[in-house]
Order: C-alpha cells, then structure tokens, then sequence
C-alpha cells in the first residue's frame, strides 16, 4: 500500500464553479472546531474567527455583472510563509506536510498572521466565552484555545489523526473519501473534496490535474494543497 | 571652545550632581506618574487580553510595534555616532558623546519592551532564550524574532559597557570630591579606580576595542529589525532596500534625538558654555546629510514600486500616496524633508533653534514612517475581501505617551548620578595636544587632580 511506502499529502480541491455561498462550511467548522463567537461589538472591529469564510467577488459592471464565491481556508502550504517567523515552533509543519499549529507553544506575536498572504490566521483577543449550556456543545476531540494564541484551519487533524489510527488498528490502509473534514462533509453542493494527493487514484489527485485547476496566489511561490477549480480562471485570459 | 579652567568645569558639571532643586522633583513626579499610568495600562490589557488595544484581524500589529522600531531606531544616536566621532577623532564631540551614548541605552531598553508589550502572551516570553529543557525544545533560529532577540541584547550590553566604560573616572572624581553615602555609593561604582597611567591605558584601549566593535553591532541590530517585515511575503514589505534604509533612518532619527535631548539639557542644566553652536551647526550638517539620505532612499523604493508596477505592491503604494494614509505620508515628507531640508541647509538658518527646530520635525516624521511601513501594509495585504482597517485604543496611546516620559525621566535620573558630559575627556581637550589622547589625558588629570 502507498501508506507503507510514501506519506499522506492531503489536499483538498474546491469547485468554484459548483459553490453557491450558502456558507454551510462556515458554519459546520464552527462547530467541529470549537471556534468561539466574539459577539457583535468585537465581530464589528473585524475581530470574527472564520478558519474559512466565503470572499465574495462582483465581476463586471452591473448588468452584466457576475458574482463570484471563495472559500478560503488554510491553505496548507507546503512552503509556508507562517512557519520559519514563528520564534517558538509553534508554528511548525508535520510529518504529512500539514501547517500545524501547538496552542501551548504559542505566544501571540502574530508574525504567522502578518506573514500569510491569505489572512487564514486568527488571535484571541480575549478569553473564549460559552453561555450555558452552550459549552455543552464543545467537541472534545479539539482543544479550546485561550487568550493570546494563535489559530487557524487545521484540515479537521483530530477526523484525519482518527481514520488513521482506526485504519491502523484494522491493519489497512486509509480509504480515500474515508476522511471529510467538516466543511467538505457539509457542503450540499458537493464542491469539495478532500483526500491523499500522493494516491494517484484519490479523487482529489484526478481532480487536482483537472485544466480548471488552479491555485490562490500560487505567484508567491507558497506551495498549497489547496486547489480551486473553475472554468475562468481569475488569471487574466487564461481560460480553460 | 573658549578655554575654561579645570575648577570651572568641575563646578559647572558637579553641581547637578551634588546638588537638586525642588523643580527636578516636581518633574520627576509628574514623569513618574505618567510612566505609571503607562505601566496601569500594560497590566490592564494583560489582566484583559490585548484585545483591549486597537489591533484587529489582519492588521496585527500597530502601535506597539511602530515603538518598537521608533525606540531601537532613537537608539543609533548614541553608540553608533558617538562612536564614529571618537575613531575620527573629532575633537568638538567631547561634550556630545556621553549625552548620545545615554539616549542609545535608555531608547533601547524601552523599544526592547515593546515586543513583551504586544505579546499575546508576555509571561512565555522566556521561550525565546535558548535553553535546555526536558521537552528538548529550541526557538525557531529561523525566525527574526529570534534574531532580534539576540542583536537587542547584543546591542544592550554592548551599549551599557561603551557607556560606562569613560564613566568610570568621573564617577571616581566624584568620589574623590564627595562624602557621606554619596562617597560610600561613588566608591564601589568607580571600581578602585586611581588614575595610574596603567589604568589610563587599558581605558583607552577598552574604548578603542569597543568604538570599532559598536559599530558593526549597531548596523546590524536596525538591519534585522528592518528584516522581522522584509523576511515575510507582504507587499511593500519583501524588500531588499530595508537594510540600509532602515539603518539610515535610524541614524537620522538618532541624531534628531540627540539635539533635542542637547538642547534641553543645555538650557536645564546651564549648559550653555559647554554645548554651543559649534555642536548644532555640525550635528545640523550631519543631520542634513541624513535628511538627504532619507529622502533618497524613500524616493528610490518608492519609485521601483511604482515602476515595477506588481498588483499588491501598487494597491499598498496608492493607499499611501493618495488613499487613506496620504495625509500621514505627506505630513511624513514635510516632517523629514520638506521642512528640515532649508533649515539645515541655509546657514543662517542652522542655529540652535533652528536644528532643534528641525530636530523635532524629523522625530514625529520618523515616527510615522514606521507607522505608514507597519500599518497600510498589513491592511491591504492581497486578497481584497480580506482588507481591513487599524485605529488605536487608549491603553496603546497611553502607553505611547508613557514611553517619551520614561525617556525623559530615565534621562534626568541619569544625570543626576553621573555629569552627563564627560569631565575628564573635556579637560583632556583642553590639553595643549588633545590628539595625542591617551598621553594627554593622563598628563591633564596628573596636573588637575
């Protein structure tokens, strides 16, 4: 099996042109990932957590103008501007090329956040509040981070770290599509897919060399595992 | 310098020493209440959180940083110029250099708070000490923070011991001079000194080996201060310009801060024999050679930006030049070059009050260019969706307003434990061969006492 041989590389491909912005990602990260709500005043001086939002985008000038959806998570570089500034190692990448990031090792100096060009990184500003019962609702597969610390998107590492070990224990390899983060899982108009890029026969490795595929920023050399699809590319004149 | 008489000098130079009016105390509360309330306000965000300053999602750094790089950039007054006057042997720096030597150990150890400062989380700031622990971890040596780290602590210890190193006679005279606690105090800080031509000697030497060394500490410390925003992909910031052009700019705020910090003292302290023109008409040349350098440097990055006309690099260049930071950008430009520039330039122009004058402008316009760096960068950093805004809160201003009063009073407590300009190394200018430096001094103190 690949897994014996050659490491995970998981990716995730997002079909622009299948997303709708109904923002169901949104929320079912939110709560997969126990990303706590800062309320209206502190949401209104931009202190909002989103490890994914939808940016939307007008192309054209009304009437002939078009909307246009991104999802924008962590976009798992490879070559990760957030990691070598980060003076603690909090910051770090794992084994299977993931941007980890150690809550305990963090101590707020937000270079990682000024240093990723996609603005993915978010800081606790104040302490994380749950009115009850609504911390009854906390996932206990993910740590709740406190003031000062650093987070972000993690590609859901606690459903990735569990379908490893289950299959580990059964003595097989990971199946793909046995792994959905909470944004893939809950989109309804199935525009993502997750999955190992190092197997060539995954979903997302066909997906990947689809010639609508294309990468955010990729001119900044950053190396993601995240890929978009979409019929116009948002490359000037590049279409496919 | 009209000669004065050995008697005269240590009278003139003493007295703040040995003596202390009811003034200096009223100043020192009112400095030390500010300071205070600074103080208040850093334990307050960390009791709070730092959301209780005005940084936001994305632009994660502000105020604090500003000062920071405001703070290390005063500190190249001092060692970095003083140095560069003592290995050219400018005779007109002898009053000057204690003064700037004593702005570069004050201005760093407060921009040296402001990384703790803007910490999420202050109390783990031992993390970046290299230290062996159970857990085997290291800091990230690939991180500026870490470089920073070590060239402020560099620059620190280097700084403390080019300060005190010609302290050591003065504080040994003032020993000499003094009784009661004061004589007690003064004879350990004077470390046995007795003015033997060997003592002499090794002073001389020490002070050689560190003017040489100083510098190549100073020019690296602003260089990798400039590199904790150039080493990151973010528009206006991956610049290889940074190095020098903040190495300049430190120089120039530098400078700009010693005259001010001259100016006071000679008009505190009735100083007015010992700094006189002659020092501000050639601090105010060099400041003006600065001021052109300034404006080089500003003109040349900007206009590569321009001319390389790269979609993030332009989005930030217009929010400065004409979008939401143009009035700071242009009150920048006035600050550091449109008004410093004449004043420095005209002759009749460079008096005291002129360069002083020019001085302050510079030390605002130097502030915001770190400012107009930190902030349009962070807020107009690629996809556009994600753009953002930054207003300060009261904790950063206070804290801000905190910072320039602890200058100033770190600065008044200093000079009442130590002349702050360097008795022994301005009687030796008065020898008849101030060149021959090291004969002379002793030869000037063995006839002086």
């Amino acid at each position: 099996m690949a897994e014996t041989t050659k490491s995970h590389k998981w990716a995730m491909v997002i079909d622009l042109d299948r997303c709708t912005g109904c923002e169901a990602c949104v929320v079912a990260c939110r709560a997969e990932n126990n990303i706590s709500t800062v309320g209206e005043a502190q949401a209104a001086k931009s202190r909002a957590k989103h490890w994914i939002r939808v940016e939307r985008y007008w192309e054209g000038d009304f009437p002939n103008a078009r909307l246009k959806f991104i999802p924008v998570l962590c976009q798992q570089c490879d070559a990760a501007p957030c990691e070598p500034v980060c003076p603690t190692y909090a910051s770090y990448h794992n084994a299977e090329g993931l941007n980890g990031q150690v809550y305990n090792r963090c101590i707020g100096t937000r270079y990682c956040a000024n240093a990723c060009p996609y603005n993915v990184r978010f800081f606790n500003f104040f302490n994380p509040e749950w009115e009850k019962p609504l911390h009854l609702q906390l996932n206990p597969e993910v740590s709740v981070r406190p003031v000062g610390v650093m987070e972000k998107c993690t590609f859901c590492i606690q459903r990735i770290k569990a379908a490893e070990i289950a299959a580990k224990a059964e003595k097989r390899g990971v199946k793909d599509g046995e792994i959905a983060p909470a944004c893939v899982q809950s989109c309804p108009a199935s525009a993502m897919a997750f999955g190992d890029v190092n197997d060539p026969s995954s979903a997302v490795a066909r997906l990947a060399e689809s010639n609508r595929a294309t990468k955010l920023l990729e001119e900044l050399g950053t190396q993601p595992k995240v890929i978009y699809l979409q019929r116009d590319s948002w490359h000037d004149g590049k279409n496919a | 310098m009209t000669a004065k008489t050995p008697e005269q000098i240590n009278a003139d130079l003493l007295r703040p020493v040995f003596q202390t009016s009811g003034r200096f105390f009223a100043s020192v509360a009112v400095l030390g209440a500010i300071v205070m309330a600074a103080f208040g306000a850093w334990a307050y965000q960390m009791y709070a959180g730092l959301g209780v300053s005005g940084l936001r999602w994305p632009v994660y750094w502000g105020f604090y940083i500003t000062n920071f790089v405001f703070w290390i950039g005063l500190s190249h007054a001092g060692t970095l110029i003083s140095a560069i006057l003592r290995l050219a042997n400018a005779t007109w720096r002898r009053p000057v250099t204690r003064c700037a030597e004593v702005i570069t150990v004050f201005a760093l150890s407060i921009g040296g708070m402001f990384p703790l400062i803007h910490l999420g989380r202050p109390w783990l700031a031992f993390w970046l000490i290299p230290y062996p622990s159970e857990r085997g971890i290291w800091p990230n040596f690939r991180s500026p923070l870490v470089w920073d780290f070590f060239a402020i602590n560099t620059y620190l210890i280097g700084s403390v011991t080019f300060l005190t190193l010609p302290i050591v006679p003065d504080w040994a005279m003032i020993r000499d001079k003094a009784s009661g606690w004061r004589k007690k105090v003064y004879t350990v800080l004077a470390m046995g000194w007795r003015g033997t031509p060997r003592h002499w000697h090794r002073l001389e030497t020490a002070m050689h080996i560190m003017a040489v060394a100083i510098i190549p500490v100073a020019v690296s410390v602003h260089t990798i201060v400039s590199w904790d925003f150039a080493m990151a992909p973010v528009p206006m910031w991956h610049s290889t310009i940074f190095g020098p052009y903040f190495v300049a700019g430190a120089i120039f705020s530098g400078i700009a801060a010693l005259i001010v910090a001259m100016a006071l003292l000679r008009k505190l302290l009735h100083l007015e024999n010992y700094l006189t023109h002659v020092h501000f008409d050639n601090l105010g040349k060099l400041l003006l050679v600065m001021t052109l350098f300034w404006g080089y440097f500003v003109f040349a990055e900007r206009l590569t930006v321009w001319y390389g006309s790269g979609t993030a690099e332009t989005v930030v260049l217009w929010a400065t030049q004409r979008g939401p930071y143009a009035p700071l950008f242009w009150i920048m430009v006035c600050c550091n070059f449109l008004i410093p520039f004449p004043i420095l330039a005209i002759k009749k122009l460079r008096t005291i009050t002129g360069t002083v004058i020019a001085s302050l402008t510079i030390v605002v316009g130097m502030w915001l260019e770190r400012y107009l760096i930190i902030v349009p960068s962070l807020a107009r950093k690629y996809l556009p969706y994600s753009w953002g805004t930054y207003t300060p809160a009261w904790p950063e201003i206070m804290i801000t307003i905190g910072t320039f009063a602890g200058m100033v009073l770190l600065y008044m407590l200093f000079s009442k434990v130590v002349p702050i300009i360097s008795i022994w190394e301005l009687k030796a200018g008065q020898h008849a061969r101030p060149e021959a430096s090291a004969a002379a001094t002793e030869q000037a103190v063995a006839e002086q006492g």
